[in-house]
């Protein structure tokens, strides 16, 4: 039996001293105190009155805070500490897709290198950096099984919006005024936000029993005003469309497009493509499926790839290669424009392509395979504890509900989540999808370990005992943790968003 | 093989048979077999990490723009900036880098109070009091505003100085297909708007750039006063080095300020990923766009932080919300933090106050080539734009030959017929000097220049 939990995939160790508040860097501050130093360059020093006419200056100084380098260590080391991450403990965050991140390719990206250069500099010095984007241009192609690709969304919302402008550029292209876009109630939040800064509605279309797009349904709501449907295949219930040829052709005899939210591409690495699905737009989270880590809340990239016939609406400038083997910037023929400042998050995009060429096509096929494996064990693991939403072969993602916990002991799926905590991991993912009462949403990631899931697996069925013997501690919980939980709603009615505000 | 898979075989078995299978495929039998790839991925195997070190060399070394080759003096939103040793470890700290979106405070508490001290810092450069948790870079921002304007006016027609930076322009343009805004420029005159030009009636936003991308510290009261006029929004894109000690949005009398972060702490990347820095009058605040740190207490009345404010976001409002913003660039924000924690209240003001005797300094040596000229006579802060005696792109060229990046071409940055320059833009060239260019790479500088435009 190897699946006996072995210490170590937990932070219950984590070095977190006391409970006491971090002082804000602005209490910090003493006047006089600094840590800046700046080269010499022997410019003169004209004075700056001399260099800006005085309407434009600033009578006052702007306050920022005074400390010591010995000072700002010591404070963002300890607000470091006072942070969960990958690289402390298991992180089943599902949809979230935090799985660990190769050092390997941070070091990739903090060579002078590539992280030195500007990004207006001319062509003919920024070769290297040309054929890398073309390169993982090419290979997110293969991936995904579309044509080209722009590589400028900065994240995965990003790409959804710059897809929705390519659908709507290839439908006016045609003569073609359409106006909705159908998305299943499963969906992300950002889908419907982005249909409607694409300049689309929203028709909603609804789950059957089984978690799935119900094909009668959708196929009601398909007309000639219909632009096209966005999926998430495996969907957010964590669970593969099984029905997805008949929808592309559905959708496809309407005169509709396919775009695939690529948020759960990670499951599906190796097995099966979008492009093959049928799907005509693509956008990818590279900060999912290909490792590149998160920092908090980003930098992510979201890359966006299309069909043949979408080909020449892409974004531009794009890296390409021209006929005597060098690179250039060439923008498409009916492109939408740019919609990034400069190339896209470029540093996220070569950390994803150092990724892909250590996995290899091997190697990223067992990427899904293991992220697979791991998710429906701990599905089955856990099935007398918290039963799976819907009980079937799941993706990368299990979808379990604490219906049961909540109807005979008043414990909900939020405090599951956050006892979950006090025993050193990450919550999973709670009140997601919609469509699920008491969702927990458990994405364990294939660089999780059996010894970690069973762990986790007995972490979660210590917190099902307390439900009986102690509910009262768990609407308390967690405790042990830097801060124990938060009022939000007060912090959304008396509004502190920055220091002075705080003083006011 | 390589990988980060901690399977072994004796586990996968294990696993497999708890699930009563005999293989991974079976995991996978329910996807329609019309669809299943059958011959795996078309990709190389997986290399080694020293092996793909390797490739990545390859790529290195045909950079000939890294900084070891050549001295920046290229800007347009993407600066050459310290950045030193304290900051690049702190900001690399993997608590913080590998790190989720904080949607649990209470394990979340230090990329929350990083968030919540960067807001402080972007409040009180921008002059406004509500500042959000960071855009993807300032051309995005600039697009999030446009549709706060929107919201906040009921309209949709955006005037925008050409003054703007071309690609954010370009950016607004490319969004604008979706929202339906109507789009209106106004030329520079003499690296000046002349906002008197065009017809700002039913305008739900005046956009300026301070200084403009030309570097060109324009009269922001003119702007303002269009603003009025129409009860439009003001939207100031501006520089926030200057900021130290230029005036703020704020007090120019804008209702939205946004930025490019990069300067703080990012180096030049290529690009990105940078910072898209965002700021908006207390008006303004249910529809400002992705995320925003309050202040709380926890139960035991701590202090405490938390992402607030959330009914406007994407997860919740869906197709109602105001932005549709979830993942943002918090590691760059933290970055900014940092970089400013470690400059300070002085610090920021020097580096402003260098980078501005840097730049004067090399616009009246450069001037003194013959054929070299001035594009604006108007005063400008660390960038100009200097028309040269031939061909910015040629001039550009040589100059990298002998180690100089010695700006960016107007024709490359901007195009054909955009109308931020009167005339040719084919020989202006757009230039910019930061605290880290000496005075012998001035002087370098200047010799270079000189004998390309021989």
């Amino acid at each position: 039996m190897r699946a006996q939990a072995q210490p170590g995939g937990r932070a219950a160790s984590a070095p977190i001293l006391g409970h006491e508040i971090e002082p804000t860097i602005f209490e910090m501050s003493v006047a006089g105190r600094s840590a800046y130093q700046l080269r010499t360059t022997n410019v003169p020093a004209t004075p700056l009155a001399q260099l800006v006419p005085s309407a434009h200056l600033n009578d006052d100084v702007i306050a920022l805070a005074e400390v010591s380098e010995r000072d700002l260590v010591a404070h963002f080391t300890r607000l470091s500490h006072r942070q969960f991450s990958v690289d402390l403990g298991a992180y089943p965050l599902g949809s979230c897709t935090m799985k660990y991140n190769p050092k390997f390719c941070d070091a990739i990206a903090a060579d002078p290198g590539l992280n030195s250069v500007h990004p207006g500099a001319p062509a003919e010095l920024i070769q290297g950096w040309l054929e890398l984007l073309v390169t993982l241009e090419e290979k997110l192609c293969l991936i995904t099984g579309m044509s080209a690709a722009t590589l400028q969304p900065a994240a995965g919302a990003a790409g959804e919006l710059t897809g929705l402008l390519l659908m709507r550029a290839f439908h006016t292209a045609n003569g073609d005024a359409r106006t909705r876009v159908l998305i299943p109630d499963s969906a992300h939040g950002t889908n419907p936000a982005s249909v409607t800064l694409g300049g689309y509605e929203v028709t909603t279309i609804p789950s059957n029993d089984r978690g799935l797009v119900d094909l009668e349904a959708l196929k009601a709501a398909l007309g000639p005003d219909v632009a096209g449907i966005m999926l998430t295949n495996p969907n957010t219930v964590g669970l593969f469309e099984e029905d997805i040829t008949e929808i592309a052709s559905a959708v496809h005899e309407a005169g509709g497009l396919l775009y695939y939210d690529g948020a759960n591409l990670n499951a599906i690495l190796g097995a099966v493509r979008p492009g093959d699905m049928g799907f005509d737009i693509v956008h990818m989270n590279l900060h999912k499926t290909f490792a590149t880590p998160h920092g908090g809340g980003g930098p992510g990239a979201g890359p966006v790839a299309v069909s043949s016939r979408l080909a020449d609406f892409l974004p531009g400038p794009k890296a390409t290669r021209n006929e005597q083997g060098s690179f250039e910037w060439r923008t498409p023929a009916r492109s939408i424009g740019r919609v990034h400042g400069w190339h896209g998050n470029a540093m996220v995009l070569a950390r994803a392509l150092a990724y892909i060429d250590v996995h290899g096509g091997d190697g990223l096929t067992r990427v899904a395979q293991y992220a697979v494996l791991n998710a429906n064990w701990l599905k089955e693991r856990l099935r007398a504890t918290l039963p799976a939403a819907y009980d079937r072969v799941c993706m990368h993602e299990c979808v379990l509900t604490a219906t049961n916990l909540k109807s005979k002991y008043g414990i909900r799926g939020l405090d599951v989540a956050k006892a979950l905590l006090e025993e050193g991991f990450h919550s999973p993912t709670v009140y997601f999808p919609l469509i699920v009462d008491e969702a927990l949403m458990f994405e364990p990631t294939e660089t999780e370990s059996l010894q970690t899931l069973e762990a986790l697996a007995q972490a979660i069925e210590r917190i099902a005992e307390r439900a009986v013997t102690d509910p009262e501690s768990l609407h308390h919980a967690p405790q042990s943790t830097p801060v124990s939980r938060v009022d939000e709603a007060r912090a959304a009615r008396h509004l502190i968003s920055t220091e002075d505000a705080a003083a006011r | 093989m390589a990988d980060y898979l901690p399977h072994t075989k004796e586990d996968l078995d294990e696993m497999l048979e708890f699930l009563g299978m005999d293989s991974l495929e079976q995991l996978f039998a329910h996807i329609p077999a019309a669809v299943r790839l059958t011959q795996g991925l078309d990709l190389e195997p997986g290399m080694s990490e020293p092996d793909v070190a390797e490739v990545f060399a390859r790529y290195t070394s045909a950079n000939g723009a890294q900084a070891s080759h050549l001295t920046c003096f290229a800007g347009a939103g993407a600066y050459d900036h310290e950045v030193p040793a304290v900051v690049k470890m702190l900001s690399s700290r993997s608590e913080f880098v590998t790190a989720y979106t904080p949607y649990q405070p209470e394990v979340a508490q230090g990329v929350l109070q990083a968030i919540f001290e960067y807001q402080t810092l972007v409040s009180r450069l921008s002059g406004l009091p509500i500042a959000n948790a960071s855009l993807y870079d300032a051309a995005t921002a600039l697009v999030e505003a446009l549709n706060m304007a929107s919201g906040a006016t009921g309209r949709e027609k955006m005037v925008i100085s050409a003054g703007v930076h071309p690609h954010w322009r370009e950016v607004v343009r490319t969004f604008a297909q979706g929202t339906g805004h109507e789009i209106v420029e106004v030329p520079l005159k003499d690296g000046v708007t002349d906002w008197a030009s065009v017809d700002a009636s039913g305008a739900a936003a005046i956009v300026a750039a301070y200084p403009n991308y030309l570097g060109v510290m324009e009269d922001m009261s003119a702007a303002k006063q269009l603003s009025l006029d129409n009860d439009a929004l003001l939207v100031l894109g501006a520089d926030p080095v200057a900021a130290g000690v230029l005036k703020t949005a704020g007090q120019w009398g804008a209702d939205v300020f946004v930025g490019e972060g990069q300067p703080f702490g990012t180096p030049l990347a290529f690009g990105g990923p940078y910072l898209g820095l965002f700021a908006c009058t207390i008006e303004q605040i249910r529809r400002l766009p992705g995320r925003i740190v309050g202040e709380t207490v926890d139960s035991n009345d701590r202090r405490a932080f938390v992402t607030t404010l959330r009914a406007r976001e994407q997860d919740i409002r869906r197709e109602k919300a105001t932005s549709n913003v979830c993942t943002n660039q918090t590691l760059m924000a933290v970055t900014a933090a940092i970089q400013l924690g470690w400059l300070g209240t002085y610090g920021l003001r020097e580096v402003a106050t260098r980078c501005a005797q840097g730049a004067h300094f090399l616009f009246d040596e450069a001037l003194k080539i013959e054929g070299v000229t001035a594009v604006s006579s108007q005063p400008f802060f660390r960038e100009f734009a200097l028309r040269l005696p031939k061909n910015a792109s040629e001039v550009l060229r040589q100059m990298a030959g002998d180690g100089v990046l010695g700006g960016l071409a107007l024709s490359a940055l901007a195009g054909d017929g955009d109308r931020s320059i009167e005339g040719s833009l084919e020989n202006v060239v757009l230039v910019t000097v930061t605290e880290r260019r000496t005075r012998e790479q001035i002087d370098r500088y200047v010799d270079v220049l000189r004998r390309a435009v021989r």
